[in-house]
């Protein structure tokens, strides 16, 4: 081990630059010490300064995920998908690559396919968003996931809800009237198990089955 | 075509299996309503996340890191470097064996060295993942640079670096060169990165100083389980590892990684729950690859094709502190009969992370150059390649002199040439045009060791006629727990349905990882045993030696009892030494190519694999599509760039590094000869992951020369190279 003092979290200097942050956070406290002199010691213990900070830094979002209404306090930079998965521990929907690359996180926002990682939460405020958790009508299967099921469109499963949202929304968009009209449409969604013919095939016969999708 | 072989008419008649086909998956409910749970969706209270910061050089040492500002940063809970972490028992310092001998797998937070770009110097931890991953991007280092060198030499002929195995010669040395028809090639193909769909991530919890609970990504979480339990000088026991659904890992989570050793210092230290997850680039540094590796093949065969000899020389990837070795020459010691095989395998040591098992693993890569090689080969001696691999079929194991437990590769390539319409196929490289696309057809072939190893599983028969079969294996995509219901169902005479399957949490009985295409093999046969031990119970309760349907809620009833459980260990034999056992696969395959743009388009594939009984029809036979897919990405795509001036990925990420997507891939046929080893195992199963992938890129390569008369030899087979 070279010798060197070790960093700790409490050392350090403050930084010459200040940060929007940092205004947000002096305002807030010099608002508080406007208003209430004797409140500022205990804010300053509390780190209330860094609290009003966070939420000052927050929105609200509403939105009807599933059927259910959700009112939320979100930062403006986090994504839909993060929200899903990490505030609404809604997990179905999945991480691949965080770049809209790979089509795993794929939801639909008022009834459209949209790559929820490059969705900011903050811009579904008002609408409706539906995830692979909101596609079955209870226990009964939609027939798109029945599909999936029957044509074993998967192997490891992590990119099926993205595939099972975007072939929903391939056949409502009218782009699954043949297999290479399929192949062309379901290619922003990657599988790596390479189940890509049995997705095919199990598009195919829901569309042939003419069931509402 | 040689007369004779051809002539299986019940085998060339049996039905094409359809994606429709068999028992679907049992846990296909949970993967298609997203119930199904990966490592990284079993959010703890008061967890905080974890985001890493890579080294922005590829050779050196960390001279500063600033870490100010991050730490200012909201929501930091901590941030840890070689200089503040604290230390791994399992990180000791240990003295190279040898002068020269590599440090080992890498130690993350260590020491300041810098050993490959990317390499892991800080970990910021923080309340959210945002705040997580905006603190990182404000850590910056300085570093003493060292000149650094990722890019393989040009010529490798002489080879480089060292390592340990031997040269190894069947007969006599480089015998090909003295052989009437013969020909000497060199082929390389790129680093591929495994890239599943997951990225790899852990949830780590400390329950007490000595107590550990993650949730991880593995494909074996009683490895995971012992190495960890290593690292943190933990008892085994203490250390509790869950890996319930795995999102594809193709050998990337097959050992415990740096990232994972970081996670679990950093729940440490924050004192709470701490999640990280890789980012899709941290994949191409973080869990290893299948490496970059040049061969040279030189082989010789008589006039009418019967081989004289096979020199198959190759140099592989690995990185500087630790050396990864696999098998691309072994299939040359095998796969056909030849009297003189010269094997020659070495290491290549460049400053870039350690690569790993890959599907198939070096066996994929040899296959490529030896089975193009063949088609060479077949098209000097004017011979069709079906008949030159007839002409040198290995009816006991070349190597070794030993029987086969099983084989039907004949069969496979007869099965295969119909299923394609390999009699359409024309000699005359180049010579076939359809509707403005040269067409072109090939065929490659591999094969793979047949494993079995131990296992042990529990299965527990309960009042209500429901039976739970419990073994500490993982499942990364094949389907595992389905073919292990059927296998219980069978042995026991009950629905499927009846039947639950616990597995991917390591305090079951202890199971193998997921690799080498021995998991149906070895854990199919701990349930079966279990299951025969459990219905001898019944049989027993019975008395007059039972019945062979013994009505197992009734016995249960009658003996006043609220279940009956076994818990059995199953092993392999004195046969798995006396034969050989090999799983074998042939991939047909016929391509069109563009001719002004280069572009090559699949338009059929037809695989055929001998890997034994099949147990699970729709899983199997989706196996044997996602491999032959692989295979596709290995031909035609996948490459992981790196910009040698830097030493860094120029490509990592999923824009930029191609997979073979949707618009790819036709239907592809997969048909199995289907006929149990009498040998291997109890349920007569061999192993299917590997050969469902390796010969395929050759295939493709072979039958892109009978499309356009060019030889591609540098994977992959990208439209520049054609035009």
């Amino acid at each position: 081990m070279p010798d060197k003092k070790p960093v700790t979290p409490t050392g350090g200097e403050e930084p010459s630059n200040a940060t929007r942050r940092d205004f947000i956070k002096q305002t807030s406290l010099l608002t508080a010490v406007a208003l209430t002199p004797g409140t500022v010691v205990e804010a300053a213990t509390n780190n209330m300064d860094e609290q009003i900070a966070a939420a000052l830094e927050k929105l609200p979002l509403k939105m009807e995920v599933n059927g259910t209404p959700r009112s939320l306090s979100v930062e403006p930079r986090s994504t839909l998908l993060d929200i899903l998965r990490e505030q609404l521990d809604l997990t179905g929907t999945k991480k691949g690559c965080d770049h809209g690359q790979c089509g795993a996180c794929t939801v639909h926002v008022n009834g459209r396919r949209v790559n929820s990682c490059l969705t900011l939460g903050v811009m579904v405020n008002g609408k409706k968003v539906t995830t692979i958790e909101g596609l079955a009508n209870g226990e009964e299967l939609h027939p798109m996931q029945e599909a999936f099921l029957k044509h074993d469109g998967f192997q490891c499963g992590y990119c099926t809800p993205g595939q099972i949202m975007s072939a929903v929304a391939c056949i409502r968009e009218g782009h699954a009237n043949s297999e290479a009209e399929i192949r062309e449409y379901m290619s922003g969604n990657i599988c790596r198990c390479g189940a890509y013919p049995n997705i095919v095939n199990a598009i195919q016969e829901v569309k042939a089955g003419g069931q509402a999708v | 075509m040689q007369e004779g072989w051809y002539n299986m008419e019940t085998l060339l008649n049996k039905p094409i299996p359809t994606s429709a086909d068999g028992l679907s998956r049992v846990d296909g409910r949970a993967k298609v309503t997203g119930a199904a749970k990966y490592s990284a969706e079993y959010n703890q209270p008061n967890m905080a996340y974890a985001v890493l910061v890579g080294s922005t050089i590829t050779k050196g040492t960390i001279a500063t890191i600033d870490t100010k500002a991050a730490l200012k940063a909201p929501g930091v809970l901590t941030l840890l470097t070689y200089l503040n972490a604290p230390k791994v028992p399992g990180h000791v310092a240990t003295k190279p064996q040898k002068p020269g001998a590599k440090s080992g797998p890498l130690k993350i937070f260590y020491d300041n060295k810098i050993l490959y770009n990317g390499h892991p110097i800080a970990m910021v931890v923080a309340d959210t993942f945002e705040r997580a991953q905006y603190a990182a991007s404000l850590v910056k280092a300085t570093y003493n640079k060292q000149a650094h060198d990722t890019k393989p030499p040009k010529d490798l002929s002489r080879g480089v670096g060292a390592w340990d195995g031997k040269d190894f010669t069947r007969g006599t040395v480089d015998a090909w060169k003295t052989a009437p028809v013969k020909l000497e090639q060199e082929y390389t193909h790129p680093s591929e990165i495994h890239n599943p769909m997951e990225l790899h991530a852990i949830i780590a919890r400390w329950d007490a100083p000595d107590k550990l609970t993650v949730w991880d990504k593995t494909q074996g979480v009683r490895a995971t389980r012992g190495d960890i339990a290593k690292a943190f000088n933990l008892k085994a026991e203490n250390v509790q590892v869950n890996s319930q659904f795995v999102g594809g890992a193709f050998g990337s989570a097959l050992q415990v990684w740096p990232h994972e050793v970081a996670a679990i210092l950093g729940a440490k230290v924050v004192k709470r729950p701490v999640k990280l997850v890789l980012s899709r680039p941290d994949m191409f540094t973080s869990v290893g690859y299948r490496p970059y590796t040049w061969q040279k093949i030189g082989i010789g065969a008589t006039a009418d094709g019967k081989l004289v000899g096979i020199t198959h020389e190759a140099v592989g990837q690995t990185s500087s502190f630790e050396d990864f070795a696999e098998g691309p020459i072994n299939t040359s010691k095998g796969l056909y009969v030849s009297p003189n095989v010269t094997t020659r395998y070495k290491l290549l040591s460049l400053d870039v992370n350690t690569p790993t098992w890959m599907r198939g693993p070096g066996e994929a890569t040899g296959a490529f150059a030896l089975e193009s090689a063949l088609d060479e080969l077949s098209y000097a001696l004017k011979m069709d390649p079906i008949d030159l691999r007839m002409k040198n079929y290995a009816k006991v194991d070349p190597d070794n002199g030993k029987e086969y437990s099983s084989k039907y590769l004949d069969e496979a390539y007869a099965m295969g040439a119909k299923q394609i319409g390999w009699d359409k196929r024309k000699a005359d490289a180049g010579s076939v045009m359809e509707n403005g696309w040269l067409a072109g057809y090939g065929m490659a072939g591999g094969m793979f060791g047949a494993y079995r190893d131990n296992t042990v599983a529990k299965a527990i028969m309960k009042a209500d006629g429901t039976l739970t079969v419990q073994t500490a294996v993982s499942d990364i995509g094949p389907g595992t727990g389905t073919a292990m219901v059927l296998i219980a169902a069978k042995v026991m005479g009950i629905d499927p349905g009846k039947i639950k399957f616990d597995m991917g949490d390591s305090a079951l009985p202890f199971a193998p990882m997921q690799g080498g295409s021995a998991t149906t093999s070895a854990v199919g046969s701990a349930v079966n045993d279990a299951c025969v031990v459990l219905k001898e119970k019944f049989q027993k309760l019975m008395g007059n030696g039972g019945t062979d349907k013994p009505d197992y809620v009734k016995i249960l009833k009658d003996n006043n009892l609220t279940e009956l459980e076994t818990v059995t260990r199953s092993q392999p034999g004195p046969d798995n030494e006396k034969y050989s056992m090999q799983s074998w696969s042939v991939h047909f395959v016929k391509v069109l190519v563009h001719p002004a743009t280069g572009v090559v388009k699949i338009d059929k594939v037809a695989c055929v694999a001998d890997s034994g009984k099949i147990i699970s029809p729709k899983t199997a036979r989706s196996q044997v599509v996602g491999g032959a897919i692989g295979g596709i990405g290995m031909a035609l795509m996948e490459e992981g760039i790196i910009d040698h001036r830097y030493g860094r990925y120029v490509n990592n990420n999923f824009g930029d590094y191609h997979v073979p997507v949707n618009a790819d891939i036709p239907q592809i046929d997969a048909l199995f000869i289907d006929k149990p080893d009498p040998y291997i195992n109890p349920i007569g199963a061999k192993g299917m992951g590997e050969i469902a992938l390796i010969g395929m890129a050759a295939a493709v390569a072979n039958a892109v020369y009978n499309a356009t008369g060019k030889r591609v030899r540098d994977l992959p087979i990208t439209p520049d190279k054609l035009i």
